[in-house]
């Protein structure tokens, strides 16, 4: 029986999370669940006037986008560590940066691209032009894949650690930090009726950067974190 | 040290030595490991038999002395079973993680069978006890093609039959020309010859 190749290997490894994932339905709800919460207490704490919401929206969204992402990132590889499937995924012979990559993506498929499809509904609620729609759906898809890949090596590096939760923060914010910047700015370009394709460019030279980059990073902090 | 098995080890650990909280666990621990060898490591609890485990295995891969050869992949089963709860055993062993190879539905079946858990293939793990989760991990030594078993505590939570029927399990794999590295605190009635690693006296052979 010869061992699977490498692209086989990811594409199982990526089948298996998304269905670990409908098995466990609460944990893809979990992040649609916070995002709804505060993009309806918004209008609540900062007045219902239209305007003004619409002149927040872009920065609210993409904020709520990234906050959501970081309270699922922590997730990623604890229970693999907890019950032992991540030594295994360490110890198999097709390269961990790969496997890294299908585990990034399943958590990207399940977080921020139901994200990012339902985003136009809350854009409505706070009453963001309809211009900015798919500019905004645009910037959510390719910034949540940045989020979840530098999510993933803050997720890789203290996974040994009982109570990551708050390191992770720590670890990743400032390099969140582009991507929001970014982000926001082009939703607020859309709005504003200036070209957003700089910045969406932008946005897709980060994933590309990302895609190459945080994979390698992850398999190192995997192996660290088993290693310790 | 064996001279009867012939050819390339399979496994070869030079002069390895492992400080834990100040402590010298082992030093100078030299080992090589042929096909047909089966190495039982033993000492009592934090004697550092789990780290050198890792050690062999390629886990622990830096804060040690010394030079860990492996000439083939090994089989690795640590302490955690490696079982997901949300997947039934059959999903378990067709998707695992370990990457070694596509099992076909039949086979998967037997080594579930050999393990004592025919009749549980589809059910949620969650619903299996603890020493059923050890069963589908033990079932991957049916699965596998693997030459070198590094084996850490594989008998914990297994019943007296079902550690009866591992040993024999271990003996084929022995005498089918493969080889055991395990951990354990019961002694091994096997056929086939064992030899002992304590990690009090160095080696005994």
């Amino acid at each position: 029986m010869s061992a699977p190749h490498t692209g086989q290997f990811c594409v199982l490894l990526l089948r298996r999370q998304l269905l670990l994932a409908m098995r466990r339905p609460i944990d893809i709800a979990n992040p649609l669940l916070f995002f709804t919460m505060v993009i309806v207490l918004f209008p609540l704490g900062l007045g219902p006037a239209p305007d003004k919401l619409a002149s927040f929206a872009p920065g609210v969204l993409w904020i709520t986008a990234l906050l959501s992402n970081l309270l699922t990132s922590d997730a990623v590889f604890r229970s693999d560590f907890d019950d032992g499937s991540l030594e295994q995924l360490i110890l198999a012979p097709q390269p961990l940066f790969l496997s890294a990559l299908a585990y990034i993506s399943a958590h990207w498929l399940t977080t921020g691209l139901l994200l990012a499809l339902l985003s136009p509904v809350f854009a409505l609620m706070l009453n963001l032009p309809g211009s900015a729609l798919i500019t905004l759906v645009v910037s959510l898809l390719l910034g949540t894949a940045v989020l979840s890949l530098l999510g993933g090596i803050g997720a890789a590096l203290t996974v040994g650690l009982k109570r990551g939760g708050m390191l992770i923060s720590l670890l990743i914010l400032p390099l969140y930090m582009p991507v929001l910047i970014f982000g926001s700015a082009a939703v607020q370009a859309a709005v504003t009726g200036a070209p957003s394709g700089p910045y969406l460019a932008i946005l897709g030279a980060m994933l590309s950067l990302a895609i190459a980059l945080a994979p390698l990073a992850i398999a190192a902090g995997l192996r660290i974190s088993i290693d310790a | 040290m064996s001279l009867s098995a012939a050819g390339t080890p399979l496994l070869t650990a030079q002069s390895l030595g492992l400080v834990r909280g100040g402590r010298e666990l082992f030093c100078e621990l030299s080992v090589e490991v042929h096909g047909g060898q089966l190495w039982h490591i033993e000492g009592p609890n934090g004697a550092g038999k789990t780290s050198l485990l890792r050690i062999l295995c390629g886990l622990s891969r830096y804060g040690f002395e010394g030079e860990v050869l492996r000439s083939v992949t090994p089989l690795y089963l640590g302490h955690q079973p490696a079982v997901k709860a949300l997947l039934s055993p059959r999903e378990n062993l067709q998707w695992h993680v370990s990457g070694e190879g596509l099992y076909r539905d039949e086979r998967i079946d037997i080594a579930l069978g050999r393990v004592g858990l025919c009749g549980y293939e589809d059910v949620p793990s969650h619903t299996l006890s603890a020493g059923q989760h050890r069963r589908v991990n033990l079932a991957r030594l049916f699965l596998s093609s693997a030459r070198l078993w590094l084996l850490d505590e594989p008998f914990t939570a297994i019943d007296q039959q079902g550690v009866n029927e591992t040993q024999s399990l271990l003996a084929s794999h022995v005498d089918g020309g493969g080889a055991v590295v395990m951990t354990s605190h019961q002694s091994l009635q096997v056929k086939c010859k064992v030899h002992t690693l304590s990690l009090r006296h160095g080696v005994i052979a």
